[in-house]
Protein backbone atom coordinates (compact mmCIF):
# COMPACT_ATOMS: atom_id res chain seq x y z
CA UNK A 1 0.00 0.00 0.00
CA UNK A 2 1.20 3.51 -0.91
CA UNK A 3 2.68 5.56 2.16
CA UNK A 4 4.39 8.74 2.24
CA UNK A 5 7.39 8.25 4.96
CA UNK A 6 5.65 9.28 7.93
CA UNK A 7 3.24 7.15 7.30
CA UNK A 8 5.01 3.82 6.63
CA UNK A 9 7.10 5.09 9.71
CA UNK A 10 4.13 5.52 12.22
CA UNK A 11 2.85 2.78 11.00
CA UNK A 12 5.23 0.20 11.72
CA UNK A 13 5.84 1.45 15.05
CA UNK A 14 2.21 1.43 15.94
CA UNK A 15 1.75 -1.75 14.48
CA UNK A 16 -0.66 -0.50 11.76
CA UNK A 17 -0.87 -1.68 8.46
CA UNK A 18 -2.02 1.45 7.41
CA UNK A 19 -2.89 4.65 8.73
CA UNK A 20 -4.48 7.48 7.06
CA UNK A 21 -3.60 11.57 8.16
CA UNK A 22 -5.39 12.91 10.77
CA UNK A 23 -5.71 9.64 12.73
CA UNK A 24 -3.95 9.03 16.08
CA UNK A 25 -1.99 6.81 16.74
CA UNK A 26 0.01 5.71 19.54
CA UNK A 27 3.93 4.33 19.06
CA UNK A 28 6.70 3.00 20.35
CA UNK A 29 9.88 5.06 20.34
CA UNK A 30 13.19 3.83 18.58
CA UNK A 31 15.14 6.15 20.26
CA UNK A 32 15.15 9.39 22.85
CA UNK A 33 17.38 12.66 22.76
CA UNK A 34 17.63 14.51 25.74
CA UNK A 35 20.00 17.73 26.39
CA UNK A 36 20.14 20.05 30.15
CA UNK A 37 16.04 19.37 29.74
CA UNK A 38 17.14 15.59 31.32
CA UNK A 39 17.41 17.35 34.40
CA UNK A 40 13.62 17.98 34.31
CA UNK A 41 12.70 14.80 32.45
CA UNK A 42 14.85 12.89 35.88
CA UNK A 43 12.95 15.39 38.52
CA UNK A 44 9.46 14.39 36.44
CA UNK A 45 10.51 10.78 36.71
CA UNK A 46 10.93 10.91 40.40
CA UNK A 47 7.74 12.74 41.10
CA UNK A 48 5.75 10.08 38.98
CA UNK A 49 7.51 7.29 41.11
CA UNK A 50 9.56 5.55 38.47
CA UNK A 51 12.65 3.93 39.52
CA UNK A 52 13.26 2.13 36.42
CA UNK A 53 13.35 3.73 32.82
CA UNK A 54 11.93 1.32 30.00
CA UNK A 55 14.93 1.22 28.09
CA UNK A 56 17.92 3.07 28.95
CA UNK A 57 19.98 1.82 25.87
CA UNK A 58 17.54 3.91 23.60
CA UNK A 59 18.35 6.65 25.37
CA UNK A 60 21.09 9.28 24.93
CA UNK A 61 21.70 12.37 26.88
CA UNK A 62 23.62 14.76 25.44
CA UNK A 63 24.57 18.53 27.63
CA UNK A 64 24.68 21.49 24.37
CA UNK A 65 23.22 24.39 26.06
CA UNK A 66 25.19 25.55 28.69
CA UNK A 67 28.68 24.66 28.08
CA UNK A 68 30.74 25.06 29.87
CA UNK A 69 28.60 26.27 32.45
CA UNK A 70 27.94 30.33 32.80
CA UNK A 71 26.06 30.22 35.49
CA UNK A 72 26.36 28.22 38.70
CA UNK A 73 22.46 27.95 38.00
CA UNK A 74 23.80 26.06 34.98
CA UNK A 75 25.94 23.77 36.73
CA UNK A 76 23.60 22.53 39.12
CA UNK A 77 21.78 21.53 36.30
CA UNK A 78 24.47 19.75 34.98
CA UNK A 79 25.16 18.09 38.50
CA UNK A 80 21.31 16.46 38.18
CA UNK A 81 21.83 15.38 34.76
CA UNK A 82 24.87 12.99 35.64
CA UNK A 83 23.32 12.25 39.09
CA UNK A 84 20.09 11.35 36.84
CA UNK A 85 22.09 9.24 33.79
CA UNK A 86 24.01 7.22 36.83
CA UNK A 87 20.80 6.52 38.68
CA UNK A 88 18.67 5.48 35.46
CA UNK A 89 21.74 3.31 34.34
CA UNK A 90 21.74 5.66 30.79
CA UNK A 91 25.75 4.80 28.93
CA UNK A 92 25.02 6.66 25.78
CA UNK A 93 25.90 10.08 28.14
CA UNK A 94 27.88 12.89 26.52
CA UNK A 95 29.18 15.31 29.36
CA UNK A 96 29.08 18.67 27.81
CA UNK A 97 32.77 18.65 25.44
CA UNK A 98 31.14 16.86 22.48
CA UNK A 99 28.98 19.31 20.74
CA UNK A 100 25.61 20.34 20.20
CA UNK A 101 23.12 17.32 20.67
CA UNK A 102 21.76 17.07 17.00
CA UNK A 103 25.26 16.76 15.77
CA UNK A 104 26.58 14.63 17.92
CA UNK A 105 23.31 12.44 16.90
CA UNK A 106 24.25 12.19 13.53
CA UNK A 107 27.97 11.63 13.92
CA UNK A 108 28.00 9.04 16.34
CA UNK A 109 25.51 6.91 15.28
CA UNK A 110 22.94 7.01 16.87
CA UNK A 111 20.60 8.12 13.84
CA UNK A 112 19.34 5.24 11.48
CA UNK A 113 16.31 5.76 8.44
CA UNK A 114 13.52 4.81 9.25
CA UNK A 115 13.50 5.29 13.25
CA UNK A 116 11.55 7.41 15.15
CA UNK A 117 13.28 9.50 17.37
CA UNK A 118 12.16 12.35 19.77
CA UNK A 119 14.10 14.81 21.38
CA UNK A 120 14.24 17.54 24.22
CA UNK A 121 14.61 19.95 21.35
CA UNK A 122 12.80 21.79 18.88
CA UNK A 123 15.21 20.95 16.28
CA UNK A 124 15.26 17.25 16.45
CA UNK A 125 13.76 17.14 13.13
CA UNK A 126 17.72 17.36 11.71
CA UNK A 127 17.48 13.79 11.30
CA UNK A 128 15.18 13.70 8.75
CA UNK A 129 18.33 14.29 6.44
CA UNK A 130 19.22 10.45 7.17
CA UNK A 131 15.61 8.96 6.55
CA UNK A 132 14.73 9.43 10.69
CA UNK A 133 11.45 10.79 11.52
CA UNK A 134 12.21 12.93 14.31
CA UNK A 135 10.81 15.52 16.21
CA UNK A 136 11.08 17.53 19.25
CA UNK A 137 8.93 17.14 22.27
CA UNK A 138 8.67 18.57 25.98
CA UNK A 139 10.00 17.70 29.51
CA UNK A 140 7.00 16.02 30.57
CA UNK A 141 5.97 14.14 27.52
CA UNK A 142 9.40 12.68 27.60
CA UNK A 143 9.32 11.71 30.91
CA UNK A 144 6.40 9.88 29.83
CA UNK A 145 8.48 8.52 27.18
CA UNK A 146 11.16 7.06 29.02
CA UNK A 147 8.93 5.75 31.79
CA UNK A 148 6.39 3.52 29.17
CA UNK A 149 8.28 3.60 26.02
CA UNK A 150 5.47 4.84 23.59
CA UNK A 151 4.13 8.21 22.94
CA UNK A 152 0.70 9.71 21.05
CA UNK A 153 1.14 10.85 17.53
CA UNK A 154 -1.08 12.31 14.63
CA UNK A 155 -0.17 11.02 11.33
CA UNK A 156 0.69 14.32 9.69
CA UNK A 157 0.09 15.27 5.52
CA UNK A 158 2.72 15.17 3.57
CA UNK A 159 4.39 18.06 1.26
CA UNK A 160 6.56 17.20 -1.31
CA UNK A 161 8.92 19.69 -2.99
CA UNK A 162 10.87 18.61 -5.95
CA UNK A 163 14.13 20.16 -6.25
CA UNK A 164 15.81 20.59 -9.74
CA UNK A 165 19.08 22.29 -10.80
CA UNK A 166 22.30 22.29 -8.67
CA UNK A 167 23.39 25.43 -6.46
CA UNK A 168 25.56 28.17 -7.58
CA UNK A 169 28.83 28.89 -5.21
CA UNK A 170 29.06 29.96 -2.63
CA UNK A 171 25.12 29.78 -2.06
CA UNK A 172 23.91 27.05 -0.03
CA UNK A 173 21.10 25.27 1.23
CA UNK A 174 20.36 27.49 4.03
CA UNK A 175 19.79 30.25 0.95
CA UNK A 176 17.45 27.26 0.01
CA UNK A 177 15.26 26.95 2.95
CA UNK A 178 15.08 31.13 3.51
CA UNK A 179 13.79 31.39 0.27
CA UNK A 180 11.16 28.86 0.87
CA UNK A 181 10.60 30.80 4.43
CA UNK A 182 10.20 33.77 2.45
CA UNK A 183 7.85 32.95 -0.66
CA UNK A 184 5.50 31.09 1.84
CA UNK A 185 5.50 31.87 6.13
CA UNK A 186 6.56 30.39 8.60
CA UNK A 187 4.11 28.14 9.15
CA UNK A 188 3.47 26.97 5.79
CA UNK A 189 4.31 23.66 6.67
CA UNK A 190 2.25 23.72 10.34
CA UNK A 191 2.26 20.23 11.21
CA UNK A 192 3.28 18.59 7.77
CA UNK A 193 5.85 16.70 7.12
CA UNK A 194 8.61 17.51 4.18
CA UNK A 195 9.57 15.61 1.77
CA UNK A 196 12.67 16.65 -0.19
CA UNK A 197 14.04 14.91 -3.60
CA UNK A 198 14.64 15.02 -7.24
CA UNK A 199 18.41 16.21 -8.43
CA UNK A 200 18.88 19.45 -6.19
CA UNK A 201 18.39 17.05 -3.21
CA UNK A 202 20.79 14.27 -5.00
CA UNK A 203 23.55 16.83 -5.13
CA UNK A 204 23.48 17.97 -1.35
CA UNK A 205 25.73 16.57 1.15
CA UNK A 206 24.22 15.02 4.07
CA UNK A 207 25.44 18.46 5.81
CA UNK A 208 23.37 20.23 3.54
CA UNK A 209 20.78 18.26 3.82
CA UNK A 210 21.18 18.30 7.71
CA UNK A 211 20.71 22.47 7.67
CA UNK A 212 17.04 21.59 5.30
CA UNK A 213 16.12 19.42 8.05
CA UNK A 214 17.05 21.49 10.80
CA UNK A 215 15.26 24.73 9.52
CA UNK A 216 11.98 22.39 8.32
CA UNK A 217 10.78 23.40 12.04
CA UNK A 218 11.38 27.01 11.06
CA UNK A 219 8.46 26.45 8.49
CA UNK A 220 5.83 24.76 11.20
CA UNK A 221 6.82 21.20 10.19
CA UNK A 222 6.76 18.13 12.79
CA UNK A 223 9.30 16.13 10.10
CA UNK A 224 11.35 16.25 7.35
CA UNK A 225 12.54 13.62 5.29
CA UNK A 226 15.31 12.81 2.55
CA UNK A 227 15.72 9.43 1.00
CA UNK A 228 18.77 7.24 1.89
CA UNK A 229 21.17 7.50 -1.21
CA UNK A 230 24.41 6.64 -1.61
CA UNK A 231 25.49 9.67 0.31
CA UNK A 232 23.28 8.61 3.12
CA UNK A 233 24.42 5.25 3.05
CA UNK A 234 28.86 6.50 2.69
CA UNK A 235 27.45 8.78 6.18
CA UNK A 236 26.14 5.90 7.86
CA UNK A 237 28.86 3.49 6.97
CA UNK A 238 31.41 5.33 8.27
CA UNK A 239 29.28 6.44 11.48
CA UNK A 240 27.76 3.18 12.23
CA UNK A 241 29.29 0.22 9.64
CA UNK A 242 25.91 0.94 7.68
CA UNK A 243 24.18 -1.99 6.51
CA UNK A 244 21.17 0.26 7.26
CA UNK A 245 17.56 -0.35 5.48
CA UNK A 246 17.06 2.38 3.50
CA UNK A 247 14.34 4.98 3.31
CA UNK A 248 12.84 5.41 0.08
CA UNK A 249 10.14 7.82 -0.89
CA UNK A 250 6.98 5.90 -1.99
CA UNK A 251 6.13 8.36 -5.22
CA UNK A 252 2.65 7.12 -5.26
CA UNK A 253 1.49 7.93 -1.82
CA UNK A 254 -1.23 10.91 -2.04
CA UNK A 255 0.77 14.15 -0.81
CA UNK A 256 -1.27 17.51 0.12
CA UNK A 257 0.57 19.70 -1.78
CA UNK A 258 3.58 19.16 -4.16
CA UNK A 259 6.34 22.03 -5.38
CA UNK A 260 9.02 22.64 -7.46
CA UNK A 261 11.60 24.71 -6.99
CA UNK A 262 14.80 25.58 -9.34
CA UNK A 263 17.51 25.95 -7.15
CA UNK A 264 20.45 27.27 -10.06
CA UNK A 265 17.84 30.35 -10.72
CA UNK A 266 18.27 31.16 -6.51
CA UNK A 267 20.64 34.43 -5.19
CA UNK A 268 21.84 34.74 -1.64
CA UNK A 269 18.81 35.22 1.16
CA UNK A 270 18.65 36.66 4.20
CA UNK A 271 15.89 36.56 7.04
CA UNK A 272 15.23 39.86 8.23
CA UNK A 273 14.14 40.96 12.18
CA UNK A 274 12.13 39.35 13.69
CA UNK A 275 10.69 36.79 12.12
CA UNK A 276 12.45 33.56 9.90
CA UNK A 277 9.90 34.30 7.30
CA UNK A 278 10.69 37.87 6.87
CA UNK A 279 13.05 37.46 3.83
CA UNK A 280 14.82 39.09 1.46
CA UNK A 281 16.89 38.33 -1.69
CA UNK A 282 20.28 40.07 -0.53
CA UNK A 283 20.03 42.13 -3.84
CA UNK A 284 17.10 44.00 -2.52
CA UNK A 285 18.58 44.55 1.00
CA UNK A 286 19.72 48.21 2.45
CA UNK A 287 23.11 48.72 3.39
CA UNK A 288 22.79 47.38 6.96
CA UNK A 289 25.66 47.63 8.94
CA UNK A 290 26.44 44.56 11.71
CA UNK A 291 28.16 44.59 14.85
CA UNK A 292 28.52 40.81 15.11
CA UNK A 293 28.46 38.03 12.80
CA UNK A 294 28.09 34.37 13.74
CA UNK A 295 29.48 31.34 12.38
CA UNK A 296 28.05 27.88 14.00
CA UNK A 297 25.39 25.92 15.46
CA UNK A 298 23.18 23.33 14.79
CA UNK A 299 22.06 24.77 11.53
CA UNK A 300 25.29 25.71 9.92
CA UNK A 301 28.39 24.87 12.04
CA UNK A 302 29.53 21.94 9.98
CA UNK A 303 33.09 21.21 8.45
CA UNK A 304 31.61 22.08 4.96
CA UNK A 305 30.37 25.47 6.29
CA UNK A 306 33.23 26.46 8.47
CA UNK A 307 35.47 25.68 5.29
CA UNK A 308 33.42 27.87 2.62
CA UNK A 309 33.41 30.76 5.07
CA UNK A 310 37.43 29.83 5.65
CA UNK A 311 37.70 30.36 1.85
CA UNK A 312 36.27 33.57 1.88
CA UNK A 313 38.29 35.17 4.81
CA UNK A 314 41.36 33.59 3.62
CA UNK A 315 43.82 36.74 3.09
CA UNK A 316 41.33 39.56 4.56
CA UNK A 317 40.68 40.96 7.60
CA UNK A 318 37.59 40.80 9.23
CA UNK A 319 35.91 44.48 9.74
CA UNK A 320 37.69 46.40 13.06
CA UNK A 321 33.97 46.89 14.01
CA UNK A 322 32.80 43.79 13.69
CA UNK A 323 32.88 40.63 16.24
CA UNK A 324 33.27 37.22 14.49
CA UNK A 325 32.22 34.61 16.37
CA UNK A 326 32.82 30.92 15.09
CA UNK A 327 30.92 27.95 17.28
CA UNK A 328 31.69 24.69 15.62
CA UNK A 329 28.88 22.38 15.82
CA UNK A 330 31.15 19.52 17.48
CA UNK A 331 34.34 18.62 18.80
CA UNK A 332 35.14 16.45 15.93
CA UNK A 333 34.46 19.45 13.98
CA UNK A 334 36.76 21.72 15.67
CA UNK A 335 39.27 18.77 15.62
CA UNK A 336 39.49 18.58 12.03
CA UNK A 337 39.05 22.62 10.90
CA UNK A 338 41.50 22.24 14.02
CA UNK A 339 43.80 20.04 11.86
CA UNK A 340 43.67 20.72 8.36
CA UNK A 341 44.11 24.78 8.79
CA UNK A 342 40.46 25.75 8.73
CA UNK A 343 40.37 27.37 12.51
CA UNK A 344 44.16 28.91 11.29
CA UNK A 345 42.59 30.97 8.50
CA UNK A 346 39.72 32.11 10.31
CA UNK A 347 41.81 32.94 13.47
CA UNK A 348 44.34 34.60 11.39
CA UNK A 349 41.50 37.09 9.82
CA UNK A 350 40.06 37.94 12.92
CA UNK A 351 37.87 35.56 13.90
CA UNK A 352 36.92 34.27 17.67
CA UNK A 353 36.69 30.22 17.91
CA UNK A 354 34.46 29.23 20.75
CA UNK A 355 33.44 25.90 22.32
CA UNK A 356 31.14 23.92 20.47
CA UNK A 357 28.17 24.19 22.08
CA UNK A 358 24.69 26.17 21.38
CA UNK A 359 26.43 29.60 23.26
CA UNK A 360 24.28 32.64 22.21
CA UNK A 361 22.51 30.99 19.49
CA UNK A 362 19.55 31.11 22.33
CA UNK A 363 20.39 34.17 23.78
CA UNK A 364 21.72 32.26 27.02
CA UNK A 365 26.14 33.09 27.05
CA UNK A 366 28.88 33.60 24.83
CA UNK A 367 28.78 36.25 22.69
CA UNK A 368 25.42 38.04 23.38
CA UNK A 369 24.03 41.00 22.01
CA UNK A 370 23.66 44.82 23.47
CA UNK A 371 20.45 47.22 22.46
CA UNK A 372 20.60 48.40 18.90
CA UNK A 373 23.31 46.24 17.71
CA UNK A 374 23.06 44.01 15.05
CA UNK A 375 24.08 40.55 14.08
CA UNK A 376 24.28 38.70 10.95
CA UNK A 377 24.02 35.03 12.06
CA UNK A 378 24.32 31.65 10.19
CA UNK A 379 21.70 29.51 12.90
CA UNK A 380 18.00 29.34 12.59
CA UNK A 381 15.88 32.02 14.53
CA UNK A 382 15.61 35.34 14.88
CA UNK A 383 13.04 36.03 17.20
CA UNK A 384 13.26 39.54 18.92
CA UNK A 385 15.64 38.94 22.16
CA UNK A 386 16.74 35.75 20.69
CA UNK A 387 20.24 36.84 21.56
CA UNK A 388 20.65 38.93 24.64
CA UNK A 389 18.44 42.65 24.54
CA UNK A 390 15.30 43.21 23.08
CA UNK A 391 16.50 46.29 21.29
CA UNK A 392 19.18 44.27 19.07
CA UNK A 393 18.43 42.65 15.58
CA UNK A 394 19.52 39.33 14.20
CA UNK A 395 19.38 38.41 10.31
CA UNK A 396 19.96 35.19 8.94
CA UNK A 397 22.26 34.07 6.59
CA UNK A 398 24.40 31.53 4.85
CA UNK A 399 27.82 31.06 6.08
CA UNK A 400 29.27 32.32 3.14
CA UNK A 401 26.86 35.41 3.38
CA UNK A 402 28.20 36.10 7.23
CA UNK A 403 31.60 35.84 6.31
CA UNK A 404 31.72 38.31 3.66
CA UNK A 405 29.54 40.28 5.92
CA UNK A 406 32.38 40.13 8.83
CA UNK A 407 34.80 41.23 6.53
CA UNK A 408 32.52 43.93 4.69
CA UNK A 409 31.10 45.33 8.04
CA UNK A 410 27.95 45.37 6.68
CA UNK A 411 25.73 42.66 5.07
CA UNK A 412 27.01 41.85 2.09
CA UNK A 413 27.24 39.69 -1.02
CA UNK A 414 29.07 36.43 -1.17
CA UNK A 415 28.73 36.26 -4.71
CA UNK A 416 30.90 39.86 -5.52
CA UNK A 417 33.94 38.77 -3.31
CA UNK B 1 -14.30 18.61 31.39
CA UNK B 2 -16.43 21.48 32.62
CA UNK B 3 -16.99 25.02 30.57
CA UNK B 4 -14.04 27.62 30.48
CA UNK B 5 -14.92 31.28 31.11
CA UNK B 6 -12.72 34.12 31.25
CA UNK B 7 -11.88 37.25 29.85
CA UNK B 8 -9.88 37.28 25.89
CA UNK B 9 -6.54 38.43 25.30
CA UNK B 10 -6.07 39.09 21.39
CA UNK B 11 -2.51 38.07 20.03
CA UNK B 12 -1.61 38.46 16.53
CA UNK B 13 0.22 35.48 14.40
CA UNK B 14 3.75 34.16 15.22
CA UNK B 15 3.73 34.93 18.69
CA UNK B 16 6.60 33.10 19.29
CA UNK B 17 8.43 30.74 22.59
CA UNK B 18 10.97 33.44 22.70
CA UNK B 19 8.33 36.00 23.37
CA UNK B 20 6.37 34.36 25.71
CA UNK B 21 9.13 33.12 27.68
CA UNK B 22 12.95 34.47 26.93
CA UNK B 23 15.81 32.14 26.85
CA UNK B 24 17.19 33.99 29.66
CA UNK B 25 14.58 32.16 31.84
CA UNK B 26 14.75 28.76 30.85
CA UNK B 27 17.58 27.73 33.57
CA UNK B 28 14.70 29.63 36.20
CA UNK B 29 12.08 28.36 38.45
CA UNK B 30 8.96 28.80 36.01
CA UNK B 31 7.35 31.18 38.57
CA UNK B 32 10.27 33.51 38.32
CA UNK B 33 9.85 33.00 33.96
CA UNK B 34 6.18 34.01 34.34
CA UNK B 35 6.77 37.54 35.88
CA UNK B 36 8.39 37.93 32.23
CA UNK B 37 6.14 36.70 29.79
CA UNK B 38 5.37 38.19 26.71
CA UNK B 39 7.87 41.58 27.86
CA UNK B 40 9.10 42.38 24.84
CA UNK B 41 6.06 42.46 22.90
CA UNK B 42 2.99 43.75 25.64
CA UNK B 43 5.29 44.68 28.63
CA UNK B 44 2.57 45.16 31.56
CA UNK B 45 0.60 41.90 30.27
CA UNK B 46 1.23 39.45 33.58
CA UNK B 47 0.24 43.12 35.92
CA UNK B 48 -3.42 42.79 33.85
CA UNK B 49 -3.94 39.38 33.53
CA UNK B 50 -6.00 37.24 35.49
CA UNK B 51 -6.98 33.66 36.75
CA UNK B 52 -8.95 32.18 33.90
CA UNK B 53 -8.47 34.31 31.28
CA UNK B 54 -8.11 32.83 27.82
CA UNK B 55 -5.69 33.80 24.83
CA UNK B 56 -7.04 33.92 21.93
CA UNK B 57 -4.30 34.19 18.92
CA UNK B 58 -3.53 34.11 14.97
CA UNK B 59 -1.93 31.52 13.26
CA UNK B 60 1.43 29.73 14.51
CA UNK B 61 1.19 30.79 18.59
CA UNK B 62 3.65 29.01 20.38
CA UNK B 63 6.07 28.39 17.15
CA UNK B 64 9.64 27.89 18.22
CA UNK B 65 11.69 26.25 20.96
CA UNK B 66 10.39 23.15 22.98
CA UNK B 67 10.78 25.00 25.99
CA UNK B 68 7.84 23.55 28.21
CA UNK B 69 8.31 26.70 30.38
CA UNK B 70 6.26 28.29 27.43
CA UNK B 71 2.67 26.94 28.29
CA UNK B 72 3.58 26.31 31.69
CA UNK B 73 3.89 30.14 32.56
CA UNK B 74 1.34 30.78 30.63
CA UNK B 75 -0.90 28.34 33.46
CA UNK B 76 1.12 29.82 36.10
CA UNK B 77 -0.11 33.15 35.11
CA UNK B 78 -3.68 31.51 35.66
CA UNK B 79 -4.47 31.66 31.80
CA UNK B 80 -7.35 29.07 31.14
CA UNK B 81 -7.30 28.40 28.10
CA UNK B 82 -5.16 28.61 24.77
CA UNK B 83 -7.60 29.15 21.48
CA UNK B 84 -5.87 30.07 18.32
CA UNK B 85 -6.17 29.85 14.59
CA UNK B 86 -3.11 27.56 14.36
CA UNK B 87 -0.52 26.49 16.84
CA UNK B 88 3.48 25.61 16.44
CA UNK B 89 3.28 21.92 17.15
CA UNK B 90 5.29 21.29 19.88
CA UNK B 91 3.92 24.67 22.15
CA UNK B 92 0.25 22.28 21.12
CA UNK B 93 1.87 18.87 22.56
CA UNK B 94 3.44 20.71 25.63
CA UNK B 95 0.34 22.70 26.55
CA UNK B 96 -1.71 19.61 26.77
CA UNK B 97 0.99 17.50 28.66
CA UNK B 98 0.69 20.08 31.51
CA UNK B 99 -2.77 19.88 31.44
CA UNK B 100 -3.32 23.27 29.46
CA UNK B 101 -6.40 23.11 26.76
CA UNK B 102 -5.20 24.07 23.54
CA UNK B 103 -7.74 24.45 20.80
CA UNK B 104 -7.07 24.75 17.25
CA UNK B 105 -10.17 27.47 15.82
CA UNK B 106 -10.16 29.01 12.71
CA UNK B 107 -11.34 32.51 12.62
CA UNK B 108 -11.50 33.31 16.05
CA UNK B 109 -8.90 35.96 16.22
CA UNK B 110 -10.44 38.22 13.84
CA UNK B 111 -13.70 38.36 15.93
CA UNK B 112 -12.33 39.01 19.50
CA UNK B 113 -11.53 42.10 21.35
CA UNK B 114 -9.45 41.92 24.49
CA UNK B 115 -12.15 42.12 27.24
CA UNK B 116 -14.45 40.58 25.37
CA UNK B 117 -15.90 36.93 27.39
CA UNK B 118 -14.79 33.90 25.94
CA UNK B 119 -16.38 30.34 26.23
CA UNK B 120 -15.06 27.37 25.72
CA UNK B 121 -16.64 23.58 26.06
CA UNK B 122 -13.14 21.42 25.07
CA UNK B 123 -15.11 18.40 25.16
CA UNK B 124 -17.66 19.48 22.48
CA UNK B 125 -14.69 21.77 21.03
CA UNK B 126 -17.06 25.05 20.84
CA UNK B 127 -15.90 28.41 21.62
CA UNK B 128 -17.96 31.96 22.47
CA UNK B 129 -17.28 34.87 22.14
CA UNK B 130 -20.41 35.90 25.09
CA UNK B 131 -19.41 39.75 23.92
CA UNK B 132 -20.85 39.21 20.31
CA UNK B 133 -22.14 36.35 20.56
CA UNK B 134 -20.68 34.69 17.93
CA UNK B 135 -19.39 30.86 18.23
CA UNK B 136 -16.84 29.21 16.45
CA UNK B 137 -16.24 25.15 15.80
CA UNK B 138 -12.79 24.16 17.21
CA UNK B 139 -10.87 20.69 16.11
CA UNK B 140 -11.89 18.10 18.64
CA UNK B 141 -9.21 17.23 20.69
CA UNK B 142 -8.41 13.10 20.56
CA UNK B 143 -9.56 10.77 23.21
CA UNK B 144 -6.44 10.41 24.86
CA UNK B 145 -5.67 14.24 24.50
CA UNK B 146 -8.86 14.95 26.49
CA UNK B 147 -8.15 12.09 29.00
CA UNK B 148 -4.44 13.90 29.82
CA UNK B 149 -6.16 17.22 30.37
CA UNK B 150 -8.76 16.03 32.42
CA UNK B 151 -6.08 13.99 34.68
CA UNK B 152 -4.11 17.22 34.92
CA UNK B 153 -1.31 16.42 32.64
CA UNK B 154 0.71 13.82 31.03
CA UNK B 155 2.65 13.45 34.35
CA UNK B 156 -0.71 12.68 36.39
CA UNK B 157 -1.65 10.21 33.78
CA UNK B 158 1.97 8.38 34.64
CA UNK B 159 1.75 8.36 38.28
CA UNK B 160 -1.74 6.68 37.99
CA UNK B 161 -0.20 4.27 35.50
CA UNK B 162 2.76 3.89 38.30
CA UNK B 163 -0.06 3.35 40.81
CA UNK B 164 -1.63 0.11 39.10
CA UNK B 165 1.41 -1.26 38.93
CA UNK B 166 2.85 -1.49 42.61
S1 LIG C 1 22.53 25.56 18.43
FE1 LIG C 1 20.76 26.91 18.74
S2 LIG C 1 19.10 26.02 17.56
FE2 LIG C 1 20.70 24.46 17.76
S3 LIG C 1 20.11 23.24 19.55
FE3 LIG C 1 21.47 24.85 20.26
S4 LIG C 1 20.12 26.58 20.87
FE4 LIG C 1 18.92 25.17 19.61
Amino acid sequence: MAMTSAESILARASGSEKVEPGEYVSAVIDKAMCNEGFAAVFMNLGAAGVKRIQDPGRVIVIMDHYVPAPTERAATIHQLVRTGVEQLGITKFYDGRHGIAHQVMMEEGHVLPGELIVGTDSHTCTYGALGAASCGIGFSEMAYVLATGRLWFRIPETMRFLLSGALAPPLSSKDVMLKIAGDHSAEMAQYKSLEFSGEGAREMSVEARMTMSNMAVELGAKFCFFETDEKAEAWLAEKCGGGCEPLVFDKKAPVSSTYEMDLSALEPQVSLPHTVDNVKAISLLERTEVQQAILGSCTNGRLEDLRLAAGILAGRKVHPGVRLLVIPASWKVYRQAMEEGTLGTIIAAGGVILNPGCGPCFGAHGGLLGPGERCISSTNRNFKGRMGSDQAEVYLASPATVAVSAVAGYIADPRDM
Amino acid sequence: MELLKGRGWNFGDNMDTDAIVSGRFLDAPVEEAARHVFESIRPGFVDEVREGDVIVAGANFGCGSSRESAPEALKTLGIGCVVAESFGRIFFRNAIAIGLPAMVCAGVSERFNDGDTARVDVEKATVENLASGSSFAAEPLSGEMLLILESGGIMEVLKSMMGEER
